[in-house]
């Protein structure tokens, strides 16, 4: 029987380290593996005995591209411990916050980290040769996402105002109202950013995932809400432990985290678009069905498309936040440690990010647990792979390597996250 | 083609990805950036891998594995100039609290399997293994000060970075002494310059975030804080944030807590 073997061991346009290694026997794919070798932190165990309010400085560094959702869900989770709610304005400007991090982060990945697999170039730098107005113009809507989280709070990486029960310092009408003018162009930028991406091709590969995401009343998801599934989940998030479960893999540095009834599912942007349709304004609704996108999609490649679609949605909510802001009276609320257990859970840019800390009644941490979105994604990605490759297997191995990436590129995937992963390998036997 | 222009190289060790996502950050910069070297080896951005040697390598991250250790040896034979980047490859990065505590329950603490985990006791800057030719430092570094050491290497010169403290941009920047006024606990005095004195302009006190100065006085800080009420176990855990593996954050550390004892 004929062995084929396709390694990659390095994996490049992903945020940290792994490899991916396929092997195939015949037309039958034996064995996927996504290798994590990005050396392991230890975040969860020195965690213990620090304070509470150190959790969103500390937990920042585990990811440099998307700090404020470590920021965001360990805030969450601490005011939960302490019986705070943060409300009003204070909550509007977490808001607009996290829609500059999805900004920046979506089209990091967009333009810099996906697209050059659907136009065949390396890199965005060797794109811009042929493309450098889509790449400059790229560069100046990332940077508008950039400069809402330093303009709130501080610096685009690791930020100093997050703090939990608010802000240190609550910014001055005028320092948003500067960031007005780069909004509004980046408003039409964003929404040309759909269409481009809506006109790519993609590959006929779909799936029945089980999609899950936080879901909230009145609006598209963010910080708040239950976490759903199309699969009839549907669960406060400090049932969160009761469902998923975390596993340690031989090959991997990370957890992978499953559902206990079901296994496998899907976070992220598909997912939050897929359960949250109905959430989003009606002119982004009708955008999506207008270039074809429906109201749910199953292709992981198209998930270029709906990061384009939410980059507009953070433009256009960022917009709505900074025209009607009034400075509150105090940049945060008091917070009483005590005894307590705290769950928080928000979308970050990959997925649902969850942290749950055991406090003392000092507000020391006993016990930390952090679950972020790429070692959800883990089972989903390999399955992805078997798959794929399965359905495509008559491609030479050079081009069955690149379209392996690229399937594992549609997800984001965050390795520095997920070591609290990857090189590629496909090996057919 | 044969490619005139200098390489580059981007290399990772233990970090969280964002100092060389600053690379990445400098979008008004960056395609003039790639106009002038060749990035050869730069894994977050590109497929394109080519081999050393490189005129100018970057490095992030702390060694923390042994095939880190080994790893770090050929990089270095393959680089003109390297430079480390970041409170990771400076210091050892927050994953240096390691070095304090028993790594084996740290790994069972987090891991189910702890058995698959190879992994040092240690967490260490990149100096600590090769002679490095910069260390620029910051958790994360600055952009502009990133591209002002490119320029730097490439140039042949000497980076201007400015060796003071946070004190100093404080100053430079207007802002009124959070410590002074507000009797906030601040590790400006002692924390090498570079970030723009961000938080007390966002009145907070400074958390060290780009490590000691060249001639941090730790003490009579120790002592000021004290003064101002911070009891030591909060002294002790300030000094022991990002920067914990450098020599006088954790010799400060380590006197804040035998005074206490």
């Amino acid at each position: 029987m004929k062995r084929r073997t396709i390694k990659v061991d390095e994996l490049t346009r992903v945020e940290g380290e792994g490899a991916m290694h396929i092997e195939m026997r015949g037309d039958e794919v034996t064995d996927v593996k996504l290798t994590i070798y990005e050396p392991p932190r230890f975040f969860e165990g020195f965690m213990q005995g620090r304070d509470y309010s150190e959790a969103p400085d500390i937990t920042a560094r585990i990811c440099g591209i998307c700090p404020v959702a470590y920021q965001m869900s360990s805030v969450y989770a601490m005011e939960d411990a302490f019986g705070v709610e943060v409300d009003g304005v204070l909550r509007e400007l977490r808001r607009l916050l996290y829609c500059g991090e999805w900004i920046e982060s979506h089209v990091l990945h967009v333009y810099l980290l996906h697209l050059p697999d659907f136009l065949g170039f390396e890199s965005a730098i060797h794109m811009a040769k042929d493309h450098g107005e889509t790449v400059a113009k790229a560069l100046r809507l990332k940077k508008a996402g950039n400069a809402i989280v330093s303009t709130l709070a501080g610096r685009e990486i690791h930020p100093i105002n997050v703090k939990v029960g608010g802000f240190y310092r609550a910014p001055t009408k005028q320092e948003l109202g500067g960031l007005l003018e780069e909004l509004e162009w980046s408003l039409g930028m964003a929404e040309e950013m759909v269409r481009f991406t809506a006109g790519l091709s993609f590959p006929d590969f779909e799936k029945d995932y089980e999609f899950v995401a936080l879901r909230h009343p009145e609006e598209y998801p963010c910080c708040e809400g239950k976490l759903v599934s199309n699969r009839g989940l549907d669960i406060p998030i400090s049932e969160f432990r009761e469902h998923f479960v975390e596993i340690h893999e031989p090959h991997s540095t990370a957890l992978h985290c499953k559902l206990k009834e079901r296994g496998m599912y899907f976070v992220g942007p598909l997912a939050r678009y897929n359960l949250n349709f109905d959430k989003l304004p009606e002119n982004i609704q009708e955008l999506a069905l207008e270039i074809g996108l429906g109201k749910t999609c199953r292709n992981p490649f198209k998930g270029i498309i709906i990061r384009s679609v939410e980059t507009l949605y953070a433009v256009q909510e960022a917009l709505r936040i900074i025209k009607s802001y009034e400075p509150p009276a105090v940049a945060s609320v008091p917070v009483e440690p005590r005894e307590s257990v705290g769950h928080g859970c928000t979308e970050a840019p990959r997925g649902i990010l969850y942290h749950r800390y055991e406090l003392a009644e000092d507000g020391s941490i006993r016990h930390a647990q952090i679950v972020p979105p790429t070692a959800q994604n883990l089972p989903t990605i390999e399955d992805d792979l078997r798959q794929y490759v399965t359905q495509f297997m008559a491609l030479p191995d050079s081009e069955l390597k690149w379209q392996c990436e690229q399937a594992v590129r549609n997800y984001d995937p965050c390795i520095s996250c997920s070591t609290h992963f990857l090189k590629l390998t496909i090996d057919r036997k | 083609m044969a490619n005139n222009r200098p390489k580059l190289a981007v290399f990772k060790f233990a970090s969280c990805d964002g100092c060389q996502l600053s690379l990445l950050d400098c979008e008004d910069e960056l395609l003039a950036v790639a106009g002038k070297v060749h990035i050869a080896h730069f894994p977050e951005a590109s497929r394109e891998s080519v081999r050393g040697p490189y005129d100018v390598t970057l490095v992030e991250g702390s060694i923390t594995t042994p095939d880190d250790v080994e790893r770090i040896q050929k990089i270095r034979r393959r680089s003109k100039m390297l430079v480390t980047i970041g409170a990771c490859a400076t210091s050892g990065g927050i994953q240096a609290l390691r070095n304090f505590r028993d790594v084996k329950e740290f790994t069972s603490i987090v891991y189910a399997h702890p058995e698959y985990i190879r992994t040092l006791e240690t967490s260490t800057a990149i100096a600590d293994h090769i002679p490095v030719d910069f260390e620029l430092r910051g958790c994360p570094v600055n952009k502009y000060q990133l591209i002002e050491v490119l320029n730097a290497m490439l140039w042949g010169r000497k980076p201007q970075i400015e060796s003071g403290s946070v004190c100093v941009e404080c100053k430079r920047r207007g802002t009124v002494c959070v410590m002074v006024a507000q009797g906030m606990a601040c590790l400006g005095p002692v924390t090498h310059a570079g970030c723009g004195a961000i938080c007390p302009a966002y009145n907070r006190g400074c958390y060290g975030c780009f490590g000691p100065q060249e001639t941090a006085n730790m003490d009579p800080l120790s002592e000021k804080l004290a003064g101002l009420g911070v009891l030591a176990t909060n002294i002790a855990r300030l000094y022991s944030t990002f920067n914990a593996g450098a020599e006088p954050f954790e010799k400060a550390r380590r006197q804040v807590e035998a005074t206490n004892n």
